[in-house]
Order: structure tokens, then sequence, then C-alpha cells
């Protein structure tokens, strides 16, 4: 059954991404162009789709607290609080890899759908880099990883 | 702002949202793709099966969306694959380092006041528009 209403979330997540136009780089790095906004090509969609997300999630989630999850004994909700150079230094890399392209995980994931090779090649170059992480992590240098797919990761 | 699609953008982020929300109703999980992303590849995770079928379900939408007759383009990319690889690398190695990408922080993380998540956002959002400014109006490419 978690398989099943998995795969219902996952639709139901792609469509959102698909009708919110998040599936299309060039809409993203449109958002992203801030420095259109004097010539009117600004596109601020990306704000109005977040904005629309945090507002059913949020309230969702508030809700969620009180209840335990259909499927599953408990919620796993994230549990880490500080913010580190971990943190820091993922969300640069990241934010550097989204500017340059306008993909980010999930709509690249969306988008194999299309076949097209860039995308392909750029979901496996995804996975090199998450399991070069996590290769650096458990064999190079173990002890500042204590637990991998740990169920506190925020996401 | 003459490509600004309000309707469609909320009606699409509120979808995000609902299986944002049903994921932890029904399976008690947050809906972040690095997460489950990492999960199904990484050789030592295990409790694969619902990442397989949130991944299945998340390249079905736009398929069933075309089989439904809505136009579905090629996504446009960068013609040079060594920087589309580049930034998949980074973008896989700094999700997984940071936890998080846009869903896992942006839109889970946030919805739940996470302050980590707070700080992740910002900085991913000010790098990535630093790094389109430098590509658009410095390099020009």
């Amino acid at each position: 059954m978690r398989a099943l209403s998995s795969l219902v979330c996952g639709f139901v997540f792609g469509w959102g991404l698909f009708i919110s136009g998040m599936m299309r780089p060039e809409k993203v790095l449109a958002f992203l162009d801030i420095f259109a906004i004097p010539s009117g090509g600004w596109d601020p969609s990306l704000a109005v789709v977040m904005a629309a997300a945090l507002l059913v999630t949020g309230i969702g989630y508030a809700l969620a607290r009180r209840g335990t999850p259909v499927f599953a004994e408990k919620s796993q909700w994230p549990a880490q609080s500080v913010i580190d150079r971990r943190l820091v230094t993922g969300s640069i890399l990241f934010g550097a890899g989204w500017g340059l392209v306008g993909l980010c995980p999930g709509p690249a994931i969306a988008n194999l759908a299309t076949l097209s090779m860039p995308v392909i090649v750029f979901v496996i170059a995804m996975a090199v880099g998450t399991l070069a992480h996590d290769h650096w992590f458990t064999r190079v240098v173990p002890a500042s990883m204590p637990s991998l797919a740990s169920a506190n990761a925020d996401g | 702002m003459i490509n600004f699609t309000p309707i469609s953008a909320a009606i699409g982020g509120a979808l995000i949202g609902l299986a944002a929300v049903l994921l932890m109703r029904f399976n008690g999980r947050i809906a972040g793709i690095t997460g489950i992303f990492a999960g199904l590849i990484d050789p030592a995770a295990d409790d694969r099966l619902w990442r397989a079928t949130f991944v299945v379900g998340l390249i079905v939408a736009p398929l069933s969306a075309w089989l439904l007759g809505w136009g579905i383009s090629n996504p446009q990319m960068p013609t040079s694959l060594t920087l589309v690889a580049v930034a998949g690398v980074f973008v896989g190695f700094g999700t997984r380092l940071s936890n998080g990408c846009t869903s896992g922080h942006g839109v889970c993380g946030i919805a739940r006041l996470s302050p980590r998540s707070i700080a992740a956002t910002a900085i991913f959002m000010a790098v990535a528009v630093a790094v389109v400014a430098l590509m658009r109006h410095v390099i020009g490419a």
C-alpha cells in the first residue's frame, strides 16, 4: 500500500510540476534572471508556485502533526536544526548547478519522460554527484557523517 | 512580465503541496526529491520500493499529460553536454550535502518553518540568481 500511495503522490507531484511550467528550465531561468525586471522580461511564476505549494503544505503539515500516517507507524519529521557548513556549502553548489541549467532534481527526473539526451546526461551526472558524496562521506571521511540514509534528512 | 502564468503556477504549486501533504499523511515521509532519489540509487539503502514508485509517478505524470493531448516540448538545455554534466554533478553533490533541494527545503522545509531549510533556500536561490546574472549579463552566454 505504501508503494501505491507513493506512486499516487509522485504522480500528483509530477502533474504539479507539469502544469506550473516548472518542468521547463527556460521558465525557471526566466524567474532567476532578476536583471530582466527593468525590461519586462522577468517571469515571477516560480514565486507563485512556491507560495501556493507552501500554503497547502503549511496547512496540511500542521494538521498532519496531530495524527499518525495511514500506512506507516509514525511520521518521520526531520529533526536537524543546526545551520552548519555542510548545509551552506551544499546549498551553494546546488544553486550554482541550478543556475547553470535551470533544472533541479524533481523537474530533471520528470523530464526523463521526454527522453531528451541532455536531460538523461543531467540525471546521470546528478546520480554521479550523489554517489560521489556518499562515497566520500562513508569511505573517505566517515567520521564526519554519522548516518547517511538518515530518517532525519530534510528532504 | 509577458511570460507570467500566475493561474497555472498557482494550480501546479497547490498540486505539489497536495502531493507533499499526502505523502506525509499516507507514508509519514517528507516529499523531498533529493532524499527519495539518493535513497533509490544508494547501494546501502533499504526501503527502496516506495521511492521507486514515487519516481515512476513523477515520470508517468507528464507522459499521461501528453497522452491526454497536452503539448510537451523537449526542455531547452544548453548545447554543451559538458556544461550540463557539470551542472548535474553540482546539483547531485550539493543537494546531498545540504540534505535537500527545492522540494525538501524549499517547500517541505519552509512549510515546517525550519531555520535550516529557510537558510538553504535563501542560499541556493541567491547563488542561482547570481549564476544566471553572470551567464546572461556578464559572459552573455
